[in-house]
């Protein structure tokens, strides 16, 4: 009875039918020789390669013209860019844990510190003219049009009545500048650390959502809950332009937000040559269109961004990395402390 | 009525008990003979590798796809030592989700239960035009993302609610989101159980006097209830993982609106990981519980046919 399955053979059998034929041979050695022929052609630098990019999720709009930009231009001409957006700490993890990357670009330091840790980023990255930096923003507020109630200081968000929106510090970027922002100011206005702590404590009671990530917190803001977010300025910006009803606010004290950037230690040509754009003056230039402000001061004279009476840094507060425990440890920082008080004294039913 | 089971030997699998002459049609054969006359060896091995074969493979898969990384979990949540794993659980945010997390969950099951066996009951026991249609939508949440499903709770229960309810930052928005992601689990465990049920057992008891009510009651709602509890228990297990369709809804509150799930994923944001670890094994272990007891209450209550 013939079989249409192949079937082991068995001594006796007779001679099996599935030899390949020299012809079938020669057509696949040739296959095989010009696949072979066509990757040791050599990958000119100047005629493409792709840039894995992986950022955190605000600037995606940006990235999209500044891909385009950097394609017109001559080290760019043929690069592809590939890039991946998210929360500026997912990315980081997902960065250290093997997701392909040539140029990172994160919300804040702490983020780019985990993937120097890991090793995939050089420790020099931020000795550049620009300190790593690829650019600045504010932290501003977001209030319905025309300010119905008028909030313009920091001591407004803290009066009764006023209904804030700020992302979760615990898994948000930017919940930790907006944070930082709060408590500098206060401090910057002659408070006590003590005294700045109690602020702190006051806003959050004044918090009535509290999204996993900035996007998630505009998105919350845009559906009619709070009165007033804490957000970027750069991505107020971009929703302002885009028609959201939105007015933008500049308190008199904020923190200058500095994005860092770096290529990473396996980085294709192509990505150098991106980064060496995006801190080019024609790249801070768009960078600036898309409401970033510039770290380029000759590009940043072009543009009129708000400034505020008082603008400080991070470093004024003792750097991300001691801020990063002192305040943000989930289980031991001054955050997750003011939660706490908060939490045991209105958690009602 | 038990629930329709197979039995390994009706499958026809070689090594099973084959199926008894003249049983009904021709149980179709699993493994061909080959042509020649097979080696006695051979075939034994062959039956043997079967026997073993059917249940091995599902072991390997199911190891695979949740013991596997289930084991990895619980590695990951005790490699600070059981301090640090005490520490972790006992943190008040952890506790007051973990809390809040499964009152919910167990709220909305018990609620979804109810709602699933009657909109099962006019499924299968009523006839109206859009029956199909109806029948349908309820397998929607399923097939929504689940992010989708909270934009949309949002947009229908939040500040910009064309209703003018605004259910944003509470406890009743939460429990609204869970109840449209399980309510398909509870209408779906009862509705085949249901349509299965003998319509004669009723119409005995009515013919021996019982009251509406008392048919109802006494035979057709025991009959139910492993269905039931079933599906309250996929409901339960479902709602207490979920996250995409409330996390916008539920404006993420520490100790009034933040679910377990958004908990647990600030921490693995904030490097906690092994802290992060050691709350969902507390909270898998809570809901494998939760799903073992509601399995021997299956069984407790599995009415045998008598008829």
């Amino acid at each position: 009875m013939q079989t249409t399955t192949p079937h082991l053979s068995a001594p006796g059998d007779a001679p099996s039918r599935t030899r390949l034929p020299s012809r079938r041979i020669a057509a696949v050695g040739a296959l095989a020789l010009s696949a072979l022929a066509l990757t040791a052609l050599p990958a000119g630098a100047q005629t493409g390669g792709t840039v894995n990019l992986v950022a955190y999720s605000t600037p995606k709009p940006a990235y999209s013209v500044l891909a385009t930009d950097f394609a017109k231009t001559k080290t760019g001409a043929g690069v592809t860019v590939s890039p991946s957006f998210g929360p500026s700490g997912t990315q980081a993890t997902s960065v250290v844990n093997g997701l392909p990357a040539d140029l990172v670009n994160f919300s804040l330091e702490p983020d780019m510190a985990k993937v120097v840790k890991a090793g995939l980023v050089s420790s020099s990255w931020d000795k550049g003219s620009t300190k790593g930096m690829v650019t600045d923003s504010i932290v501003s507020f977001v209030v319905r049009p025309g300010n119905p109630k008028h909030i313009t200081t920091w001591a407004d968000l803290v009066k009764s009545g006023v209904q804030v929106i700020t992302p979760n510090v615990f898994s948000s970027g930017s919940a930790k500048w907006n944070i930082m922002a709060a408590y500098g100011a206060e401090i910057e206005q002659g408070k006590t650390p003590a005294q700045a702590q109690l602020y702190l404590s006051k806003l959050l009671h004044n918090a009535v959502a509290q999204p996993s990530s900035a996007s998630a917190a505009l998105q919350t803001f845009l559906s009619g809950q709070g009165d007033v977010l804490l957000d970027y300025e750069d991505d107020a910006l971009y929703a302002k332009s885009k028609g959201e009803p939105v007015d933008i606010i500049t308190p008199p004290q904020t923190i200058l937000i500095q994005n860092p950037i770096a290529v990473t230690k396996t980085a294709s040509p192509a990505a150098k040559a991106f980064l060496a754009y995006l801190l080019s003056p024609a790249g801070q230039t768009v960078w600036g269109q898309q409401g970033y402000r510039p770290v380029l001061p000759s590009v940043a004279a072009k543009f009129k961004f708000p400034r505020p009476k008082t603008l400080f840094t991070i470093d004024h507060l003792g750097g991300w990395t001691s801020v990063n425990t002192k305040f943000f440890d989930p289980q031991t920082g001054i955050v997750a402390k003011v939660e706490q008080s908060l939490g045991v004294s209105t958690a009602s039913g | 009525m038990t629930d329709v089971g197979v039995t390994v030997g009706d499958l026809g699998l070689p090594g099973g008990q084959p199926a008894p002459a003249g049983s009904g049609p021709e149980r179709r054969r699993w493994h061909r003979h080959p042509p020649t006359a097979p080696r006695p060896a051979l075939a034994a091995a062959g039956r043997m590798a079967a026997r073993i074969g059917g249940p091995a493979l599902a072991v390997t898969y199911l190891s695979l796809l949740v013991l596997l990384p289930l084991a990895a979990l619980v590695t990951n949540a005790f490699s600070g030592g059981w301090a640090a794993f005490w520490r972790a659980i006992t943190q008040p945010e952890a506790v007051a989700a973990l809390e809040l997390t499964l009152g919910i969950s167990a709220a909305v099951a018990a609620v979804n239960s109810v709602a699933g066996l009657a909109i099962a009951w006019v499924l299968v026991r009523d006839d109206f035009r859009g029956k199909t249609l109806v029948s349908a939508v309820i397998d929607l949440p399923f097939a929504l993302p689940t992010i989708v499903a909270g934009l949309t709770l949002l947009a229908l229960y939040g500040p910009n609610s064309p209703f003018h309810v605004d259910l944003a930052g509470t406890r009743l928005g939460i429990a609204c989101a869970l109840a449209f992601v399980t309510l398909p689990f509870c209408v779906r465990s009862v509705q085949p159980v249901l349509a299965e049920l003998d319509a004669e057992t009723e119409e005995a008891a009515a013919s021996l006097g019982a009251s509406r009510r008392q048919v109802m009651g006494r035979v057709i709602l025991p009959s139910l209830l492993p269905a039931v509890l079933a599906g309250a228990g996929l409901a339960f297990a479902r709602a207490v993982g979920e996250y995409g369709s409330i996390v916008l809804i539920s404006g993420n509150i520490p100790f009034k609106t933040e679910v377990a799930s958004s908990w647990i994923f600030s921490l693995s944001q904030s490097d906690a990981l092994p802290a992060a670890s050691a709350v969902s094994v507390v909270l898998v272990a809570i809901a494998l519980l939760v799903l073992i007891v509601i399995g021997w209450a299956r069984r407790r209550f599995n009415v045998p046919e008598t008829v």
